[in-house]
This record gives structure tokens, C-alpha cells and sequence, in this order.
């Protein structure tokens, strides 16, 4: 049995440490908790991404006030209710919607970040794998959140998504029909989709965001030359007061004041785009009703998920397939594929700096081609851009495991 | 910096990642129709005239309908003419092959003057739905071909038109009377029979619905399908689409039997504030909050600059 001060007062600092550990607490998490001083705006992309989570998540809560799950409904419960006669109900829509597009853009600077800086090897791997979990389930949850409005472009691209998985010549007709809970989306396909994106996928993201965090506190975070720190003895120096010779600094409030500026001007760019240049992020054939009878000349997804779109089109039906599903999962993989012992800047490790600009521009490359009608020259450049996709993770263990040694 | 040349490198990116996706892509996915201005003299209908045939038709159409434009038109005399109009284009007029013909009151303001004089000199050419008539004498309002047979009398009425009906027509009276008999909108709870009425009791508010259906069939039979509610349309389509589209919908939807209405200019600019305001009512709201948050977020910025500089102040 713990020994408690009897004279303590209620919610006291040591009232509270006695039964739940806060100083320790606070001390694990946040002033002892040490980061590398050597670190750049890049650092700041995991705070920057918790804040917009956060601010999807407190629009969501309003627009689920309002939203109706129900597909008779849902198109005007979001397009006249919620932007029409709820207050400020088209505040929360658009950092909604905008928000659900940018936090892929934040997530894919912060993945080329920590590639760019060999962030997910010797001891980082859960690191970079959590990671690449969020990003799937995030990916399921923007999927699933843009079946909700029930326009155009939700029905179709839910026809097409849930269609990859009659698996090709595999023809299993049944298990697509099994997924949209229909021969077609439908109400039963709107309300499981609506059940996923509001209860069952933000559980698994809420809980894969402390896991994230969780693997981070071991390793520690990286820094811009890949240098090993000794923590505790950089720690050491910092508390003696020595802040010039330690290479860490706390959590907080050192690294977090680096963060919240970045965090402001991340906010000055995100709100300029709610307010004055959203149409990217909320395409206007979605604000067409759903018509099953009438199809969209162009069908395309959101921009994020273009470049996989890309590595499926260009190839015949069943190749595309599983060349869709490599791309879903190889990047999980990069920790075991890069052969080399280095920690360092991609700009210091040869033939790897090489790959990882070939790598950007390609994923890049594929993005826009995804977008573009499936015709003529874009056919090509999108083939030879899959094809050099997956020859860059076929090359990835031999030039890594040819690189020398720093 | 070095950080300044990091974010430099990553916004670089980022831009042409959205160059990419956004303008490049949907100039390549969608053709570009040209704008004429709102001004209608056949130009673009003699382009895109699909035979030779056609096109000499066209030509010869236009072409006379630029000569009665030239001639000067007596409002006087064509306040009788006018009469026969009144004919169909009264309050609680009947359908004519599906369509309720509209109310004239403002129209000298919302159409074209061209416009006008071609329509009455053969309303399928001036809408450019020719296509859809074997004989344009088959067109609902084909018969005002029999009512006005010189060129005098129609350059009368439409001066008639242009100094008698045209008031300046609120921005509703201007959607209703150019787009909606045949377009509902639902937001603003118009149907193709226009505002509906608060009811007392079910019975009526049903049988109510049950006329808009019945006009929705009369519009469908005449159309082909029911033309879309034009509630979100303001977000559904680009600004330049909607304009060159109510200029000449063919030239966006080739074959369509949506019959060219010839607004003008300040009609149309009428037409698109109405669909704004039903449509896209957070705009003004839009850009009065937006420069406050944006302030708020430099202040914010500033502030954390300060502050991060305070905490970073001796570690180097």
C-alpha cells in the first residue's frame, strides 16, 4: 500500500501525484521528454498533423449534429441544412472538408521527411510502421467520409472502390455484394460507410495515434544529420544547466514553441484555403446528387489516393490488381528494404539520394497522370511511371546494400 | 537559411503537385468554349451548324435577322402586336407542348434584342434546338411565324418589348421567368409551377404536389428527361461554364434539347446572383469572417514567434 500524506489538500499537486503519478507524468511526457536541438520546420509535421486531426475531429462532431445517414437525406442534410440553416454550418463543413485533403498533404511531407532523413531504421522501425498504419486507416476514413455527402463523384467512386474487390478474373461478385451490403450503393452501403467514418475507423486512428507516439519515446526522435545522441547524458548537460554544449532541448516548452509558430503559419495557409480556394478539396461533381443512372465523364479520386489509382490503370486487369495492391503495402516495407547501416540526410548516402528524388518525382508524376483521362501520351508516361515505381523498390536493398559505410 | 531553402523546396512541390491536379488536369479533361459576351448574332450557331446544309440555313437566318435589327422599330405599332403574344404569355397560362410559356414583363430587360427578333422570327433557330424539329413550324411557340410575317412588325414589337416590359426584374423574377418552367428549385422551394404556397392541410399540400408532377411530366415529355434542380448548380459547375453554357448550351452539351434563352448580359448577371444567393448563401458571410481569421492566425504567429524565440534564446 502507497503511502499518502494525509494532510494534503484535494487536487493538490502532490494529492494528485500520490494517486496518479502526474509529476512523473509530466515528466515522461513533456519536460523531460528530450528532442534533438538539430532539427529543422520538418519536426514540427507531427504537431502539425495532431492539430488538423484535431480540428476534423471537433468539425466532425458539429456536422454529425446535423448530418442525416440516410440516402434520401444526405445530400441536402449537408448541402442545405448544414450550409444553409445551421450557424456557421458552412465554417465546419469547409475545415472539414479542406481539412480531410490537406492532412494527406501533411502526412506525405512528413513520410518524405522521414525517408528523406532515414528516420525508420535502428530501432525506429515501429516508428515508421504505426505510422504507415495511420496512413492507411486515415486513407479508409477519407474514403469512407466521402461516401457521406451522397453526390456524384461519393456513388460513383464507391462503385469503383468496392468493385477492386471482385478481385479481377476472380469474380467475387459475392463479396463486393457482401461489402456494399447491395447489388449497388445503396442506403445499406451509406449507413455502414457512415458507421465506419464516424465510430470504428477515428477509434482505431485515435488508438494508432498513441501507439505512434508511444514508439517515438524509446528511440527517440531523429535529427538532421542522423547523428546518434547519448540522450542521458545529453539530458545530464541540459539540466545542468549547460543548454549551449547539450544537443537535446524538452519537449516542453522548447521544441513546442518551435511547433506552435509552425503550427501558426501552417493555420494562416489552411484557413486562407476554407475561406477563399476550397473548390480543390470539394469537388464540385460532388455537388450533383447521386444518379445511378447517370455516369460522370470523368470518374477520379481525391487527389491523395491518385498515384496508387495510377499504378492500377495503365496495366491489364488482373496485374493491375495485385500492382495496386503491392503499392498499398510497400512502403511498409522500407525498413527492411534499405539495406544500408546508415542513419544520415538521403543528400549524404549516394545512389539513395538519387533514389529518393527519383522516387518523389515519380510519385508525383503518377499523381497527375491519375488525374488526367486515360489517353493517348498520358497512357505512356503513366505506364513507364508505374513500371519505374516498382523498379525503384526492386533496386532499393542492392544500391542501399552496396552504400558505404559513413 | 537553411530552413527558409527546405520550405522552399517543399512549396515548390507542393504547387506543382496542385498545378498538376488542378488547373493542368481539368484543362485537359474539360473543352474550352469560348465566351461570346452574351451577345447573339449566329456566329458560334453557323460554327457549330453540323451539315453544310445547316449551315447555309443558319447563315441565311442570321443574316436576316441582322438586317430587322437594323430597321427602326415603332413601340406604338407594336403594342398590338404584342396583344397576340398575350395570347399564350399570360398569368396562369396553359402548357404549350410541356411548357408553361413564360411571363414577358421584363422581358426588354433580361433578353437579347437580337435574341428577340430571331426568336420570333422562328423560336427553334433562335434556341438552336432546330435539331429536334424535322420542321421548325413543330416547335410550341412555331405558330408566332404566322403571327408576325413582316420584318417591320417584329422590329415593332420587340421595341415594343425593349421600351414597354423592361423594368429592371428582381433577381428571382429574373430566374423564374428565364429558367424556371422548366428548371425547379428546391431550396428556395420552387417547382416548375413557381413558389409553393404554405398549405393548411395535408389534402391541398398533396394535391399541390400532385400538379408539379403533372407539369414535371409536361416538361419531361417536351425535354426528354426533367432538367436538373438548379439549387447547388452555383457549386456544381465553373462560373465560365454556366455562362457559356446559358449563352448556347450546345456548344458545351452537343444535341442537348435545352433551348438557348438569350439573356444578356445583366440578365444573366441577374440569373447567377439569384443561383449565388440560393446556392452558395455563405458567401458574403464567407468573405466578411475570413480576413478575421486570418488576422487572428498572423497575430497567433507572431506571438509564437516571440515566444519560441524566447524559449530557443540561449541554446545556441
Amino acid at each position: 500500500m502507497a503511502k499518502f500524506d494525509e494532510n494534503a489538500r484535494p487536487f493538490s499537486e502532490k494529492w494528485l501525484d500520490e494517486r496518479l503519478g502526474v509529476v512523473t507524468l509530466k515528466k515522461v511526457l513533456s519536460t523531460e521528454y528530450w528532442i534533438p536541438k538539430d532539427i529543422n520546420f520538418l519536426w514540427a509535421m507531427g504537431m502539425v498533423l495532431a492539430a488538423t486531426f484535431g480540428l476534423l475531429l471537433i468539425s466532425g462532431i458539429f456536422l454529425l449534429m446535423y448530418y442525416k445517414p440516410d440516402s434520401a437525406l444526405a445530400f441536402d442534410s449537408v448541402n442545405y441544412t448544414i450550409m444553409t440553416e445551421v450557424g456557421y454550418g458552412w465554417l465546419w463543413r469547409h475545415i472539414h472538408g479542406v481539412g480531410a485533403s490537406v492532412v494527406f498533404l501533411i502526412i506525405y511531407i512528413h513520410m518524405f521527411t522521414g525517408i528523406y532523413y532515414g528516420s525508420y531504421k535502428k530501432g525506429r522501425e515501429m516508428i515508421w510502421i504505426s505510422g504507415m498504419l495511420l496512413f492507411v486507416v486515415f486513407s479508409a476514413e477519407a474514403f469512407s467520409g466521402y461516401m457521406l455527402p451522397w453526390g456524384q463523384m461519393s456513388y460513383w467512386a464507391g462503385m469503383v472502390i468496392t468493385n477492386l474487390f471482385s478481385g479481377g478474373s476472380l469474380e467475387a461478385y459475392g463479396l463486393v455484394e457482401w461489402i456494399r451490403g447491395d447489388y449497388v450503393p445503396g442506403d445499406a452501403f451509406l449507413t455502414r460507410f457512415f458507421m465506419l467514418h464516424v465510430l470504428l475507423l477515428p477509434l482505431v486512428i485515435i488508438g494508432l495515434i498513441v501507439l505512434h507516439f508511444g514508439t517515438l519515446r524509446l528511440p527517440h526522435v531523429n535529427n538532421q544529420k542522423g547523428e546518434e545522441i547519448d540522450f542521458e547524458e545529453a539530458a545530464e548537460l541540459y539540466k545542468a544547466g549547460k543548454k549551449k554544449e547539450s544537443k537535446v532541448i524538452p519537449f516542453n516548452p522548447v521544441f513546442l514553441s518551435k511547433d506552435v509558430f509552425v503550427m501558426g503559419v501552417y493555420f494562416i495557409l489552411f484557413f486562407y484555403l476554407v475561406f477563399y480556394h476550397f473548390d480543390f478539396a470539394m469537388d464540385p461533381v460532388n455537388f450533383d446528387p447521386a444518379d445511378g443512372l447517370k455516369t460522370p465523364p470523368h470518374i477520379y479520386p481525391e487527389w491523395y489516393f491518385l498515384w496508387s489509382y495510377e499504378i492500377l490503370r495503365p496495366f491489364p486487369k488482373d496485374p493491375g490488381l495485385i500492382a495496386f495492391a503491392i503499392a498499398q503495402v510497400i512502403f511498409f516495407l522500407l525498413p527492411f528494404l534499405d539495406r544500408s547501416p546508415n542513419v544520415a540526410p538521403a543528400s549524404k548516402r549516394g545512389l539513395f539520394n538519387v533514389w529518393f528524388w527519383l522516387m518523389l518525382a515519380d510519385v508525383l508524376v503518377l499523381t497527375v497522370m491519375g488525374k488526367l483521362p486515360p489517353e493517348g501520351v498520358w497512357n505512356q508516361i503513366g505506364l513507364v511511371s508505374a513500371l519505374l515505381f516498382f523498379a525503384l523498390w526492386v533496386a532499393l536493398p542492392f544500391i542501399t546494400k552496396a552504400e558505404k559505410k559513413l | 537559411m537553411k530552413e527558409l531553402k527546405i520550405l522552399g523546396v517543399v512549396a515548390a512541390f507542393t504547387l506543382l503537385l496542385y498545378w498538376g491536379v488542378e488547373p493542368f488536369a481539368h484543362g485537359q479533361m474539360h473543352k474550352h468554349v469560348e465566351g461570346h459576351g452574351f451577345v447573339y448574332d449566329g456566329t458560334a450557331d453557323i460554327e457549330g451548324a453540323t451539315s453544310a446544309e445547316k449551315k447555309e440555313a443558319k447563315k441565311a437566318f442570321w443574316g436576316e435577322v441582322n438586317e430587322i435589327a437594323k430597321l427602326e422599330g415603332n413601340a406604338a405599332a407594336g403594342e398590338a402586336g404584342f396583344a397576340m403574344c398575350m395570347g399564350c404569355h399570360m398569368d396562369g397560362a396553359a402548357a404549350m407542348g410541356g411548357v408553361v410559356p413564360p411571363s414577358l414583363d421584363h422581358a426588354g430587360a433580361l433578353y437579347d434584342k437580337k435574341y428577340l427578333i430571331a426568336l420570333i422570327k422562328d423560336p427553334a433557330m433562335a434556341m438552336n434546338t432546330d435539331h429536334k424539329f424535322a420542321d421548325t413550324m413543330m416547335h410550341p411557340m412555331g405558330p408566332v411565324m404566322t403571327m408576325f410575317m413582316d420584318n417591320q412588325s417584329i422590329a415593332d414589337v420587340v421595341a415594343y418589348l425593349k421600351e414597354k416590359k423592361a423594368a429592371e426584374p428582381t433577381t428571382k423574377e429574373a430566374f423564374t421567368e428565364a429558367c424556371g418552367r422548366c428548371h425547379a428549385m428546391r431550396y428556395a422551394k420552387m417547382t416548375q409551377l413557381g413558389d409553393t404556397p404554405e398549405f393548411k392541410y395535408e389534402k391541398d399540400a398533396l394535391a399541390h404536389q400532385i400538379k408539379v408532377l403533372e407539369a414535371q411530366d409536361g416538361v419531361k415529355g417536351y425535354m426528354g428527361k426533367l432538367p436538373p434542380d438548379l439549387s447547388i448548380i452555383i457549386r456544381a459547375r465553373s462560373a465560365h461554364f454556366l455562362e457559356t453554357f446559358v449563352e448556347n448550351p450546345q456548344t458545351q452539351l452537343a444535341g442537348t434539347s435545352m433551348p438557348r434563352v438569350g439573356l444578356n448580359k445583366e440578365g444573366y448577371e441577374k440569373v447567377e446572383a439569384y443561383l449565388t444567393e440560393i446556392g452558395d448563401p455563405s458567401k458574403p458571410k464567407r468573405e466578411e469572417l475570413g480576413p478575421y481569421v486570418l488576422l487572428f492566425f498572423v497575430v497567433f504567429s507572431f506571438l509564437a514567434f516571440l515566444w519560441k524565440k524566447y524559449q530557443w534564446r540561449d541554446l545556441h
